[in-house]
């Protein structure tokens, strides 16, 4: 133990990125040396097979089980296979392949449990919808009074976790908005979290999860499911 | 014997009889049998023993006594759409774990062959 190097999986659940996902999986293979894991989440164009001729792993959920599961999915996988650290990306070109290496550092330093990648910190050219930064600034309040933790991303699905939380969320993960949830989760646990500064495009190709008449639904749902996770006992 | 009483009397005298002949041909599951048997029951119970209804209904502060029937069908409606609320969850959560399992093993079983 400890000198083999940590072996990481870059998780990206996907639905529906027939065009974006075989690029992206391809610049991830040639510019990193970690293992790529695609989670199609019951895609019924050909995102599956589109990441397979791009080299990914490929996991085929035989339906559509939201953000969550599918990235819980993911995290079994690497569970199972004994891997060190999970990096977690949106499969749609938000997020830049570049940045990946950044948001590593901190758990290969072992300063961290949980690294996550905010678009909020450093230089940014976001842009976001008004209800979106309004969202976001919930969830960010929400979080900050409730764990501590000093956030400014609290949905970012950029993020990287060792061992002890892929292990932990592979029991438990939330389903919409798993990021938000996540931190009460992480806050339950003692984890060490640190944001740092990612760069986030505006989504490339296909359409976001997230419509705008649903906003109000999910933010309802995560602010009840995170309140719970308060109170909730983990077995 | 009023009329509204009589029609309880052989609704939920039915109802009962056709709850234990769906559990007897197993279309009807017994742990989801039991509120619906019970609350058939308690109705039937209160349809029939009149001098009980008035009662209860008295003791609750309910002048007309066959509007107490409707409040334990209402409260007992409420009851099982709970019950019904739990078994979804459980079966979501269920379905869920189904369908990672299929996912990883597909993943496995696609590595060997390849």
């Amino acid at each position: 133990m400890g000198k083999t190097p940590p072996s990481i999986l870059v998780v990206l659940p996907v639905y529906q990125e027939e065009r974006s996902i075989g690029g992206l999986v391809r610049s991830l293979r040639e510019q990193l040396p970690y293992d790529v894991l695609v989670v199609n989440d019951g895609s019924t164009d050909r995102t599956s097979e589109t990441a397979k001729e791009a080299g990914a792993i490929v996991l085929d959920l035989p339906c559509n089980l939201g953000i969550g599961g599918a990235v819980q999915t993911g995290f079994q996988f690497a569970r199972d296979r004994g891997y060190d650290i999970v990096v977690r990306i949106d499969g749609d070109g938000q997020h830049e392949v570049e940045d990946i290496p950044k948001v590593l550092e901190p758990i290969l330093a072992g300063k961290a449990d949980a690294v996550i990648g905010s678009r909020f910190l450093g230089e940014t050219e976001y842009r976001g919808s008004i209800p979106r930064i309004f969202g976001i600034g919930f969830f960010r309040l929400l979080v900050n009074l409730t764990t501590g933790y000093r956030v400014t991303d609290p949905t970012s699905g950029f993020f990287a976790i060792n061992r002890r939380l892929i292990e932990f969320y592979s029991g438990h993960y939330p389903s919409d908005y798993p990021e938000v949830d996540a931190y009460i989760l992480m806050h339950r646990l003692k984890a060490q979290t640190v944001e740092v500064p990612v760069r986030m495009y505006d989504r490339a190709e296909g359409k976001s999860s997230i419509t705008a008449f649903r906003a109000v639904y999910y933010m309802v749902k995560v602010t009840l499911s995170y309140l719970i996770n308060c109170i909730r006992r983990f077995g | 014997m009023n009329r509204v009483t009589l029609f309880s009397i052989c609704a939920s005298g039915g109802f009962l009889l056709y709850i234990l002949e769906m559990v007897r041909r197993r279309k009807l599951r017994e742990e989801y049998s039991i509120l619906w048997l019970f609350g058939s029951a308690l109705i039937l119970v209160l349809s029939l023993k009149q001098d009980w209804l008035v009662v209860l209904a008295r003791a609750v502060g309910i002048v007309y006594p066959p509007s107490f029937l409707f409040l334990v069908g209402i409260l007992f409606i409420l009851l099982i759409l709970i019950h019904f609320s739990i078994a979804i969850s459980k079966l979501h959560q269920m379905n869920k774990k189904m369908a990672q399992e299929i996912a990883l093993m597909k993943g496995n079983r696609e590595e060997n062959a390849g």
